[in-house]
């Protein structure tokens, strides 16, 4: 072997530290771990019973009462996490549904192609609240069915947002360069290993920005759903406290801050992760 | 897509079993009103090494990317070690449009290196190496593991297996891709202007290596190159292509230092100026 190997400085660093599984790297432990403690504490709550009742009543005139704010911190908690539980749950189908949306889509025969497109583009342009409401009836119209107004918002909400994300998948999929297919025909590599070995996963990099947006928006738009289905869900919860106290600043107050607590701890992970899955192109 | 299946041919003229690794009868290929090969007729040997030179768009890339499958012929056949590529031989020695499945048993003698490496950037040096062996050929981790760091070590890269191809250099993302592809014992291998997009001072590590397996002997290898000082050293012969078509084909010392036709000199000139 004649060619010697020019040994550049950047050979050295990274080679060890690539393959280190995250769960030993603490900057990144600590911060999932104190996530899932928040959801824990959030899970052992006492279980919601229909009405939210607080035994302090301030007076209608008062300002805001830190008092009272701090009594109604267990109901919020108890709808955020119902409405935090189930966006998580919808997001899981969404992920995995919304892959596979964006494969029927690109599949080569159009009878699989064109009701993918239909259903993803019908499900796209119509308002999540409308279906809802249009799922609630179904599933009632349907006898020996029945689910529960969270399993109807995680089902509808997974649903909703699977069909944008099948979108930003099939955008990182067509990102990843013609070159990467020929070098699998070339090597052999049967259909199932070049989608799962090469083609996935490079296009989930390119995707997890869009999916982090979107995680977030889902989010926001669970509790869309409280009134309509019934779920007792943050803001669900929220509106229950202003009926029995008619007082509306803390209740809305909190749960606005409820959420910055979910979703900028969740977009921080959608980071972290992207800085995890990144790699340089070449 | 075999939709388009290559006229058969009469199946006398490929049944002798065991004499080319590769042979092209009457192979056309069009995009659009763009005639790329034209009725082009082929034969390479087993272990001997063919080195393709001509003009830029003359149809080098497409016989290799049409005996790669990466582009489907027209017309016309191919035969890889005696099997047909595209088709399917039935016992009364007729011919039908080969399915997936018998081409990507034909296929699995070929190999091919590309000029823009495409190596799998989310992978390590050895990972790259290591996933046909483990995928498509069932080898154990470990076997593939010992097979790669052995061509890593062939190519004088053992101590980057750990590295992603976005840490090495230019020639040594291409070594990487030759050992990947080597990792598939290909009896044919296939090598598209694997220099061209490397700086110059890192070609040399390439050609090395190129010279080695040369040197080994076994595989057929058919090159496209414009590196015409490494064609006279390692082609056993040279094709001068041209509009599609076989211009002239001899030796390199034939090709190289005495063309027959004007148009070979007229590139060859304009290749050594530079
Ligand atoms: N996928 C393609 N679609 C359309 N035209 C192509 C394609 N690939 C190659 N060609 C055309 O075919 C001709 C030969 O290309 P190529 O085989 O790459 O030539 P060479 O490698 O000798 O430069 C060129 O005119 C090129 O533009
Ligand atoms: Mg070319």
């Amino acid at each position: 072997m004649t060619a010697a190997p020019p040994s550049t400085s950047i050979s050295e660093a990274p080679a060890g530290g690539r393959h280190r599984r995250w769960y030993r790297d603490p900057g990144r432990l600590v911060p999932v771990l104190l996530v899932l403690l928040g959801f824990a504490v959030l899970a052992s709550v006492e279980a919601p019973r229909g009405r939210f009742r607080t035994d302090v009543i301030a007076g209608r005139d008062e300002a805001f009462s830190f008092e009272f704010a701090v009594s109604i911190i267990a109901p919020l908690g108890r709808g955020l996490y119902t409405t935090a539980r189930a966006t998580v749950l919808a997001f899981t189908i969404t992920l995995v549904l919304g892959l596979v949306l964006a494969l029927l889509r690109r599949s080569g025969s159009r009878l699989v192609r064109w009701p993918a497109a239909f259903v993803i583009e019908f499900i796209r342009s119509t308002p999540i609240l409308v279906q809802f409401i249009f799922f609630q009836q179904l599933v009632r119209a349907i006898d020996g069915v029945s689910l529960g107004a969270v399993q109807i918002l995680i089902l509808v909400l997974g649903v909703h947002y699977a069909t944008y994300a099948s979108e930003a998948y099939r955008a990182g999929i067509d990102s990843v360069p013609k070159g990467q297919w020929e070098a699998a025909i070339a090597l052999n590599l049967s259909p199932l290993t070049t989608w799962t070995r090469i083609v996935i996963p490079q296009a989930v990099p390119n995707v997890l920005p869009t999916l982090g947006n979107y995680l977030v928006a889902a989010l926001k738009d669970a509790p869309i759903a409280g009134p309509v289905l019934g779920v007792p869900g943050i803001l669900f919860a929220a509106t229950a406290i202003r009926g029995d106290t008619f007082r509306q600043v803390e209740p809305f107050l909190l749960a606005g801050a409820g959420f910055l607590l979910v979703s900028l701890p969740a977009a921080w992970l959608v980071r972290r992760l992207e800085a995890r899955v990144a790699y340089e192109r070449t | 897509m075999p939709t388009n299946a290559p006229e058969p041919q009469p199946a006398s003229e490929v049944s002798d079993k065991g004499a080319a690794a590769v042979r092209f009868r009457g192979v056309h290929k069009a995009f659009g009103d763009n005639v790329v090969l034209r009725d082009l007729d082929l034969n390479v040997e087993p272990g001997e090494r063919v080195v393709i030179i001509g003009p830029s768009g003359s149809g080098k890339t497409t016989i290799l990317r049409v005996l790669m499958t990466l582009e489907r012929p027209d017309g016309g056949t191919i035969t890889v070690g005696g099997r047909h590529l595209y088709h399917e031989e039935g016992r009364d020695g007729s011919l039908r449009p080969a399915g997936e499945k018998h081409i990507r048993s034909v296929r699995s003698d070929i190999g091919m290196v590309f000029q823009h490496f495409n190596l799998f950037p989310h992978m390590s040096a050895l990972e790259n190496i290591m996933l046909a062996p483990v995928q498509v050929h069932g080898k154990s981790k470990s076997e593939a593991r010992a097979l790669g760091l052995e061509l890593l070590e062939k190519v004088g890269l053992a101590e980057h297996a750990n590295h992603t191809p976005g840490e090495l250099s230019g020639g040594q993302k291409q070594r990487v891709a030759i050992a990947r592809s080597l990792a598939t014992d290909p009896a044919v291998m296939l090598f598209d202007e694997v220099t061209s997009a490397l700086d110059p001072e890192l070609v040399g590590e390439v050609l090395s290596v190129l010279r080695d397996i040369a040197e080994e002997g076994s595989t057929t290898m058919l090159l496209v190159t414009h590196e015409m000082g490494f064609a006279r050293e390692v082609a056993d012969r040279v094709l001068m292509f041209d509009q599609g078509q076989i211009l002239e084909d001899g030796t390199p010392e034939e090709i190289l230092r005495n063309p027959q036709e004007q148009r070979t000199k007229d590139f060859l000139g304009a290749v050594f100026e530079h």
